[in-house]
C-alpha cells in the first residue's frame, strides 16, 4: 500500500529560503560527514518507533496465522513457526455476529457524537469568543481545559461519583424523597452518558482550535460589515461561520477517519457496568478476543480489519475535502 | 462567584466602537450558560475535595457525600499515604512520570533538533517515517506480543518505551526549532560548537516555553496510563495510580475486576476503604496536574495550534 503523501509543514519551506543549508552539489559522502550528528540525534526516536510501532505494525501478520505463542520460544519467536490460515480468521469473523455488534455499536456511537458532541466546541468557541472581557474569558478557558489533563478513569470515576446510583445527584433526590435512576447501569441510556462523558473531558479543550480560527478572523470585515449595516446575527453568518469552515472541515475529516476509534478506555472500563450489549466496541472486542480469551489470531484479524478501514475511510474524507476546495489534512500533490 | 462579573461588562472599553450594546437578554443567556458550565466542571471537584477532607462523622450525618465544608480533616490523607497499596501507587506512578517525560523529551527533542534543518542529508525520508505513525497503527494485540516477547511483562518500563515517543509532539517542537533565526546558528559554528552544543546553549534557551509544553502532555500521559497497566503489569506493587483508583472507585460496581486485593493498613483488606479514603485517593490523582497546570496553561494554545496546523 502506498501511503498518501504527508503534506511538507509550511515553516519548512518557508525557512529553507532564509536558513538552510545551501543546497551545494555535495558527495553522499561529504553530506554524511557534514550531516551525521544529525543523523545520530534521530537514531534513539527511530529506533523506539521501529520496536514499538513498526515491528508491531509487521506483527499484524498473526492475522493471518494460526498463532500458537507456545510455537516458538518466546512469544516472537512463535510468530515464525506459528501455521499460516489465509483469511480463516477473517471469515471466522465475520460470521461473528457478537463482532458486527461491536461494529454497529461504534458506528452508531460515532454518528451519535458527529451530531451532538461536534458542534459543542464551535459553539463555545463562539460564544467565549463573544465575550469582551479578558478576565472572563481567561477564567472560562482555564476552567474548561482542566478536565482533558484527567485520565479516563478519573472521568468515569467523577461520573460514577455525581450521577451514579450511591452519586451525589442519587443521594440529593433520596433526601428529597425521590427514588433516583442508577444512570451509570443502564443500557439504554449509555450513549447518551459516554456523550456526556466526552463532552466533559474534552469539548472544552476542544474549542482552542477554533478559537484560533476565531482569532485570525480579519477584524476589518466585522467593521466593514457593521458599517454596512449588518447586525450581529448577519456578521456571524457570513463572517465568523465561513471563518471557521475550513478547519471545521479538517476536523470533521479527522473524525471520519476515526470513525472506528471511540475512545477505548471509556468502554473498557464502563463495559462490566453497562453489559456486553451496549458497551461493546471495536476495541474492546479485539481485547477480549485477543488478550483475554487468547484467540490471538482472531482479535489481530479485528485490530487489522479497524486500521485499514480507518486509512480507507481518512483517504476517502480527504478526497471529499479536495472536492469541496479545501485543504484537507494532507494536500494532493 | 462568577455569574455577577459574566453579566457586568455593560461599559466595556473592550468593545470596539462599531459594535452594539450586548442586549440584557443576551447578556444573561450568556452569563447563565458560562455559570452552567463552570458549575459542571468545578462541582465534582469541590466536592470530591471537601469530601476528602470530613471525617466519618461529618459524612454519616450529610448521607454521603459533602458539599459544605465544615471541618479540615486530614485524617483520609494520613491513611493513605502511611504505606500500604495506594502509597505504592503513588510512588510507582511518580517514577514512571518522571523517568518517562526525561526519556521521552531527551529523545524527542533529539529528533526535532535532528529534523528542523531541511536540506541535510535523508531529511525529508526521516520526516516521513515518522508521520508515517500517524497513519499506521500498531494494534493491540502485536504490541502485546512484541512488549511480552522482550520480557517487559511486570516491568515499569512496559509503561514508558510503548508510548516513550509521539509524533505529534516532535511535529510541534520541529516547527518551533525551524522558527530560530538562521544567523544563530551560523555565528554559533563560527565560534566553533558542535550540533549538541547549539541544541543545549541557543536552540533549547530559546524554546523553553514550547518543551515544556510538550514535557507537560507527556507528563499528563504517563500519569493517567491506565491501559498499559492492565495489559503489562500483574504485579499489585507495581500497579499505577489509576489502577488503584479504578479499584476503589469503580470496581465496587464490577465483580470481575476484582483481581486487587484492597489492602489498607488499618482497615483489614476485607473493609471497604471510606468514602473520604475513596475521595483522596481521587484528588491524589488530580493534583499533579492541578500544580503543573497554572505555569504551562497559557502556552497551550501557541503550542496546539502549531500542532495542529503543521501536522
Amino acid at each position: 500500500m502506498s501511503a498518501p503523501p504527508i503534506a511538507e509543514p509550511q515553516a519548512a519551506v518557508k525557512a529553507k529560503k532564509n536558513k538552510a543549508i545551501p543546497p551545494q552539489r555535495l558527495s553522499f559522502g561529504q553530506r554524511l560527514r557534514r550531516d551525521w550528528p544529525l543523523l545520530l540525534m534521530c537514531l534513539p526516536a527511530m529506533l523506539l518507533l521501529l520496536v514499538f510501532h513498526y515491528i508491531p505494525a509487521l506483527g499484524n501478520v498473526i492475522a493471518f496465522q494460526d498463532y500458537n505463542p507456545f510455537a516458538g520460544d518466546d512469544p516472537l519467536e512463535a510468530f515464525l513457526y506459528s501455521e499460516w490460515i489465509g483469511f480463516g480468521n477473517f471469515e471466522y469473523l465475520f460470521q461473528t455476529s457478537a463482532f458486527w455488534d461491536s461494529v454497529v455499536n461504534t458506528l452508531s456511537i460515532t454518528a451519535f457524537q458527529l451530531v451532538f458532541y461536534f458542534p459543542v466546541p464551535i459553539f463555545l468557541a463562539i460564544l467565549l469568543n463573544s465575550i469582551m472581557s479578558p478576565r472572563i474569558r481567561s477564567l472560562v478557558q482555564s476552567v474548561v481545559y482542566l478536565p482533558h489533563f484527567f485520565s479516563w478513569v478519573l472521568v468515569v470515576s467523577l461520573f460514577q461519583m455525581m450521577i451514579g446510583g450511591a452519586g451525589l445527584l442519587a443521594q440529593t433526590l433520596r433526601q428529597a424523597g425521590y427514588t433516583p435512576p442508577d444512570m451509570m447501569t443502564n443500557p439504554d441510556t449509555f450513549i447518551l452518558l459516554i456523550t456526556s462523558q466526552a463532552l466533559w473531558k474534552d469539548a472544552g479543550w476542544g474549542m482552542i482550535v477554533f478559537l484560533a480560527a476565531l482569532a485570525a478572523i480579519d477584524t476589518s470585515l466585522y467593521e466593514a460589515a457593521a458599517a454596512d449595516g449588518a447586525n450581529r446575527w448577519r456578521r456571524m453568518w457570513h463572517i465568523t461561520l465561513p471563518g471557521l469552515r475550513s478547519v471545521v472541515i479538517l476536523l470533521l475529516i479527522l473524525r471520519l477517519g476515526d470513525a472506528l476509534n471511540v475512545g477505548f478506555e471509556q468502554f473498557i472500563l464502563q463495559r462490566e457496568m453497562v453489559g456486553r450489549d451496549a458497551a461493546e466496541v471495536v476495541d474492546t472486542y479485539v481485547y477480549y478476543q485477543g488478550i483475554a480469551i487468547q484467540q490471538w489470531g482472531v482479535g489481530a484479524a479485528a485490530g487489522l480489519f479497524k486500521a485499514v478501514i480507518g486509512i480507507l475511510l481518512i483517504v476517502g474524507a480527504n478526497k471529499l475535502a479536495h472536492r469541496f476546495g479545501e485543504q484537507g489534512i494532507y494536500s494532493k500533490s | 462567584m462568577s455569574a455577577d462579573t459574566a453579566i457586568r461588562p455593560r461599559r466595556n472599553s473592550n468593545r470596539p466602537a462599531w459594535e452594539e450594546k450586548p442586549t440584557l437578554i443576551g447578556q444573561f443567556g450568556k452569563g447563565t450558560i458560562i455559570t452552567v458550565v463552570l458549575a459542571v466542571v468545578l462541582v465534582p471537584l469541590w466536592t470530591v475535595v471537601v469530601t476528602s477532607l470530613s471525617s466519618e462523622k461529618t459524612i454519616n450525618e450529610a448521607g454521603g457525600y459533602v458539599f459544605v465544608p465544615r471541618e479540615l480533616n486530614p485524617s483520609a490523607y494520613v491513611v493513605i499515604f502511611s504505606g500500604g497499596q495506594v502509597t505504592d501507587a503513588i510512588l510507582v506512578s511518580t517514577f514512571v512520570t518522571i523517568l518517562g517525560t526525561a526519556i521521552s523529551l531527551i529523545v524527542t527533542v533529539l529528533a526535532a533538533y535532528g529534523l528542523s534543518r531541511p536540506g541535510t542529508l535523508g531529511h525529508r525520508s526521516i520526516l516521513f517515517y515518522f508521520l508515517l505513525t500517524f497513519l499506521i497503527y500498531p494494534g493491540m494485540i502485536p504490541s502485546y506480543l512484541v512488549v511480552t516477547g522482550l520480557g517487559l511483562k511486570d516491568n515499569l518500563l512496559a509503561l514508558i518505551l510503548p508510548t516513550a515517543i509521539s509524533a505529534f509532539n516532535l511535529v510541534v517542537l520541529r516547527a518551533f526549532f525551524m522558527n530560530i533565526p538562521g544567523e544563530l546558528y551560523d555565528s554559533a559554528r563560527i565560534d566553533g560548537a558542535g550540533e549538541l552544543r547549539i541544541l543545549w546553549r541557543i536552540v533549547l534557551p530559546l524554546s523553553r516555553a514550547v518543551t515544556a509544553v510538550v514535557g507537560l502532555f507527556y507528563a499528563v500521559g504517563y500519569w493517567n496510563a491506565f491501559f498499559n497497566a492492565i495489559l503489562y503489569i500483574d504485579r499489585n506493587d507495581l500497579q499505577p495510580v489509576q489502577r488503584v483508583l479504578q479499584q476503589f472507585i469503580l470496581a465496587g460496581q464490577s465483580p470481575t475486576t476484582s483481581g486487587m486485593a484492597v489492602a489498607i493498613p488499618g482497615l483489614g483488606s476485607s473493609t471497604p476503604p471510606s468514602l473520604a479514603i475513596k475521595m483522596a485517593v481521587v484528588v491524589v490523582t488530580i493534583v499533579p496536574a492541578l500544580i503543573v497546570y497554572p505555569f504551562i496553561q497559557r502556552h497551550f494554545t501557541k503550542g496546539v495550534i502549531i500542532g495542529a496546523v503543521k501536522g
